[in-house]
């Protein structure tokens, strides 16, 4: 009864903010896209050559051919697919760390927080990007590596705010009382403190994937994507020596990349204005 | 003089506490070399088959590959610590002297970056802030989250596109025009015309971030007990504004500019490929272009050890912003 309401009072705080209410909609398009057009488009694959090279968008193939005659359509679907994956099972794999660390801090105090806060300071100095570079050009780029790079890069801004979640809530009442009631750490964490800062942490998530999607086309803009998928970055990297010949081959991805980056942030906002309604600041 | 000594003892401290982060950054070097799948050598040269046995041979014997590997790495540590960073085969040159021969452009890159940046990013957010939800308000919000969301090459070749290849304005890469052996202020004026895009693309991600920054922090300030107070004593909104709110302001902005310029050197890699400006960025470019993980290596060791020396600027140039803030 009352879990009904709240989502549909969850839902009416939503719809409050239009720009999240529109780039929902882009989101879910673009999802929508990555999962089936890749069924749609009867082809052989983003790198079939599929006609003449160089074809201008509007003509035969409707955002035409690159400099190898590939379907430049085709490249942005299989594209959206790519970007999707690894913002977000990076984006899992960074907020998993981030809980656990933060959570350990938090929850525990005392050394394990110094040495762990310490670490988290330590991953925020050392100049991410090249790191993630580091990482991927040793392990060689794949989609695993690249995976890997980009939670390993992210995940210090979500063990931050995990510990400051926890750290205040386990000295409220209710987690005193579960403590002193002889309940195991690992309930009182799972139970009665996880869930009370899902919500901080779904926002930052969020925010996190978009973060992840545009690490991942410059990396891949730079050559550090699996040669066997075709992501935005890549083609933007690939098109780059014909700007002058070809610009739309440049503009088109970089757009995608733009648009779906910028939907996400909006959700991200809306999701935070409908999940903190106290914390809704100007 | 007491404030000058207490400064110094300040900065003396902070490099020490720089020591732990610069062991664990040595440490990921190592770990990352030696996780990777294959020998460590292997993994150094690159795509095997290009290296010769003589350039296998000295990578083996510089990271002591046959050692045990607690001896490899102390060794290794060492090597690093003493800025002993190997030699780069592909470009013929000692990496130490590749990456200091580079570290000038690449400091002109981020100083201007950060210049611009944090100073439109502070002149757009009070703007913004000065008449909250008004059309002003609105259009810089939405660039700034427009250009929060932007690719940074991307951008760089949009401008190239526009500027360099449409208008005609302004060169499309390089730093200087090498044909027009230029000297003194008109080498000068070379560098800016070069300078200008490279350094526009790299600001602009940041001038969106410290945009909505500077943005929430005025109007968070502006309802403060001592605007009140100073509202009461009769004070204009202008004098309010600059005396009073603006300072307090732009300490969260300042705070923002230190931590982000571990990313502004990853960006700038990104700027330098696409501009051709000669820097760390684009030496990194260079490696993994040609697979020089050695070179790789040292250009991320110098590039963290940049990052910790800017942050103990940054924190003292914060004391001198806000009095009450001591160094300790």
């Amino acid at each position: 009864m009352s879990a009904k309401a709240d989502v549909l009072a969850f839902c009416q705080r939503y719809a409050r903010n239009r720009a999240a209410l529109v780039a929902l909609g882009v989101l879910v398009a673009i999802v929508v896209v990555a999962i089936a057009g890749p069924h749609l488009l009867r082809q052989g694959g983003p790198f079939e050559l599929a006609g003449p090279p160089f074809q201008p968008p509007f003509g035969r193939f409707a955002l035409g051919t690159d400099m190898l005659g590939r379907d430049e359509l085709v490249g942005l679907v299989y594209g959206a697919r790519t970007s999707l994956v690894i913002g977000l099972v990076a984006t899992l794999f960074a907020t998993l760390l981030g809980v656990l660390l933060g959570g350990i801090a938090g929850y525990y105090g005392g050394g394990a927080d110094e040495a762990l806060m310490r670490l988290t300071e330590i991953f925020q100095t050392i100049p991410s990007f090249l790191f993630a570079i580091l990482v991927v050009a040793i392990l060689s780029p794949s989609i695993e590596s690249v995976i890997i790079a980009i939670a390993v890069v992210s995940w210090p801004p979500m063990a931050r705010l995990v510990r400051g979640e926890f750290r205040s809530l386990a000295d409220r009442e209710f987690v005193q009382a579960c403590v002193s009631m002889g309940m195991s750490d690992l309930r009182v964490i799972a139970l009665h403190i996880l869930p009370n800062c899902l919500s901080s942490i779904i926002v930052t998530g969020s925010l996190l994937v978009a973060t992840a999607i545009l690490t991942e086309s410059a990396l891949s803009f730079l050559g550090l994507s699996d040669p066997n998928v075709m992501s935005w970055g890549f083609m933007v990297g690939a098109a780059r020596d014909f700007l002058q010949r070809a610009w739309w081959l440049c503009a088109i991805p970089g757009v995608a990349i733009l648009v779906t980056v910028l939907a996400i942030n909006l959700v991200g906002d809306g999701l935070n204005d409908a999940l903190n309604p106290r914390l809704r600041h100007l | 003089m007491q404030v000058a000594r207490g400064r110094a003892r300040y900065i003396g401290r902070r490099l020490v506490q720089a020591v732990p982060t610069i062991l664990v950054i040595v440490t990921l070097n190592f770990l990352l070399v030696h996780l990777a799948p294959g020998n460590a050598a292997d993994v150094l040269a690159g795509e095997a088959g290009s290296a010769t046995p003589q350039y296998m041979a000295y990578l083996r014997h510089q990271f002591g590959l046959d050692q045990p590997l607690y001896v490899q790495y102390l060794d290794y540590l060492k090597n690093v610590v003493t800025l002993e960073l190997g030699y780069s085969f592909r470009e013929g040159m000692a990496v130490r002297d590749l990456i200091l021969q580079r570290l000038g452009p690449t400091l002109l890159l981020m100083g201007t970056t950060i210049v611009l940046s944090i100073g439109v990013g502070i002149l757009l957010g009070l703007v913004a802030a000065g008449r909250p939800n008004s059309l002003r308000d609105n259009a810089i919000s939405t660039f700034a989250l427009v250009a929060y969301a932007t690719p940074l090459f991307w951008v760089g070749l949009m401008f190239i596109l526009l500027f360099s290849i449409e208008l005609r304005w302004l060169p499309t890469s390089g730093m200087t025009n090498i044909a027009a052996f230029y000297t003194g202020w008109r080498k000068v004026g070379d560098v800016a015309r070069h300078l200008v895009l490279p350094a526009l693309t790299l600001s602009l991600f940041y001038m969106a971030l410290y945009v909505r920054l500077m943005r929430s922090s005025m109007l968070e300030q502006s309802g403060m007990d001592y605007v009140v107070t100073a509202r009461s004593k009769g004070l204009t909104e202008r004098a309010i504004t600059w005396r009073h709110v603006l300072r307090n302001a732009c300490l969260p902005v300042v705070t923002m500019a230190g931590v982000q310029v571990g990313n502004l050197l990853g960006g700038s890699v990104v700027v330098e490929t696409v501009f051709g400006w000669p820097g760390i960025g684009l030496l990194a470019f260079r490696a993994l272009f040609a697979r020089d993980l050695n070179l790789l290596l040292g250009i991320f060791f110098v590039a963290a050890c940049l990052v910790i020396a800017v942050n103990i600027i940054v924190d003292v140039i914060y004391s001198v912003l806000d009095p009450r803030i001591r160094l300790r």
